[in-house]
């Protein structure tokens, strides 16, 4: 007989939903970082798109208001170019967020390492930890990114109304500004991941003796 | 006939380095335990007690020595047979009860047979006959925290006979309970290894289990002490008797 331990998916995926459900305002804290890291990524890109929405319009007031705004627009192409200050505050941004997700990680695998050592006295094997720790990153980072790609773009939209008026929202943003959602929630999931690695070896690591120590 | 035993344990000594000395905890230990039989593990805090306990679960291993579960030599285990043992074969009791917070009684008790690849509705089914037994019914549904520390103990005695093992393991099972609740939880144990011929092996300082024992080893100093069976109690408690 093969001697084999299995966690189908699917009750992985529940087991991991109910951590995040009932552990809820730590989960919400834990994305919190998250969220503004990705709305700053997601403002700072559709604001170019409105921008350069507002600038295909071609009129020069179009052109006087956008420059007025601090865009920097080249003229050869017509193009508003990310500048480097902005490209900067945005890595920085999300390298913060990605220490701070590796940090609340490291307390929710402390916090939980009788519970893991527990699973593993029943038998989990390293990888069933690993992947309930990467599911759960998974949902925290895509749920984290879609309320951040969201509350971004909407501040971004806002901010236009207010510097262009109703002229910068013209059909013409649409696009990119797709793809702008899109970029920042791949990059937000990508950083929630990439954060609890660590994290997750280091629970897996985890023998299950500790599960029988008395003290907290 | 010989009895069959299902815990051999030769030569154990085990050494924790600590940086600068290393202690030694156990200092050879031989033991048998036959199956079916209800032991109990004896001794002061820091007698290697708890370390050969470990030792017997297979969470922990030896320095030198070697312990086998029903003849098979728990060291030459890999990662995934070891996974297999603790899932199939031993049921662990823990003195702080150690439930899974964030899911219910039920789901806790179905988790080891999950990992065993029990179906869901087979694992639901079975689950809640062992929470009957365990006399929760009706409160499957429960989260830990909403159960009190008896009843959070007999979830844990439900989960521990999940997969039907050959062995369970309690580790100071009473220690966190009041004295009725630990009594209860004794005979709930002793109950189920004679229904069952499941080997319950305890390690505790709580001489209410020494009633319900059929064996009790005594630990002092990381050697055996003596091992005393049933009758020999008996004796020593009616000794005690003639003296007053």
């Amino acid at each position: 007989m093969k001697r084999l331990i299995a966690l189908p998916f699917r009750k992985s995926v529940e087991i991991a939903f109910l951590s995040i459900r009932v552990r809820f305002f730590r989960s919400l804290v834990t994305t919190m970082s998250l969220v503004l890291a990705v709305a700053f990524l997601c403002f700072m890109r559709s604001s170019n798109d409105f921008a350069q929405g507002f600038l295909a319009t071609g009129s020069v007031e179009a052109y006087q208001a956008i420059v007025q705004a601090g865009y920097d627009v080249s003229l050869e192409t017509m193009t508003i170019a990310a500048s480097a200050k902005q490209r900067w505050i945005v890595t920085l941004s999300l390298l913060v967020c990605i220490v701070g997700i590796i940090n609340a990680q490291l307390m929710s695998v402390t916090e939980r390492f009788r519970e893991i050592g527990t699973m593993k006295c029943l038998g989990a094997l390293d990888r069933f930890i690993v992947r309930l720790f990467i599911l759960e990153a998974s949902m925290q980072g895509l749920a984290g990114s879609l309320c951040g790609a969201i509350i971004g773009t909407m501040a971004a939209a806002a901010s236009a109304l207010l510097s262009f008026g109703t002229g910068a929202l013209s059909t013409d943003a649409l696009q990119p500004l797709a793809v702008s959602i899109a970029i920042s929630v791949v990059t937000g999931t990508s950083l929630s991941l990439l954060g609890v690695i660590y994290p997750a070896i280091i629970a897996a690591r985890m023998q299950p003796v500790e599960a029988m120590r008395v003290e907290q | 006939m010989k009895k069959k035993q299902i815990v051999r344990v030769s030569g154990v000594t085990k050494n924790f380095d600590l940086g600068k000395i290393v202690v030694e905890v156990l200092k050879g230990i031989d033991l048998e335990i036959e199956t079916g039989k209800y032991l109990s593990i004896m001794g002061p805090s820091g007698s290697g007690k708890s370390t050969l306990f470990n030792m017997i679960g297979g969470l922990d291993k030896p320095t030198s020595g070697k312990v086998f579960i029903d003849e098979v030599d728990i060291a030459q285990l890999d990662a995934y047979e070891l996974a297999w043992l603790r899932c199939r074969k031993i049921g662990y009791i823990f003195q702080t009860f150690n439930l899974i917070p964030v899911m219910t009684a039920l789901e806790n008790v179905t988790l080891p047979m999950t990992f065993a690849g029990l179906s869901n509705d087979d694992a639901v089914e079975r689950g809640m006959e062992l929470l009957f037994q365990v006399g929760l019914e009706g409160r499957h549904s429960h989260k830990p925290s909403e159960l009190s520390g008896g009843q959070q103990q007999r979830v844990a005695v439900a989960r521990a006979l999940a997969n039907t093992p050959a062995i369970i393991l309690a580790d100071e099972p009473t220690g966190n309970l009041d004295l009725t609740t630990g009594e209860d939880i004794i005979n709930l144990l002793k109950e189920l290894s004679r229904e069952r011929g499941v080997t319950v092996i305890s390690a505790t300082h709580d001489y209410k289990m020494l009633n319900v024992s059929d064996q009790v080893v005594w630990i002092r100093d990381g050697r055996v002490d003596k091992i005393q069976d049933r009758s020999d109690l008996d004796i020593k408690t009616g000794g005690l008797t003639e003296e007053r």
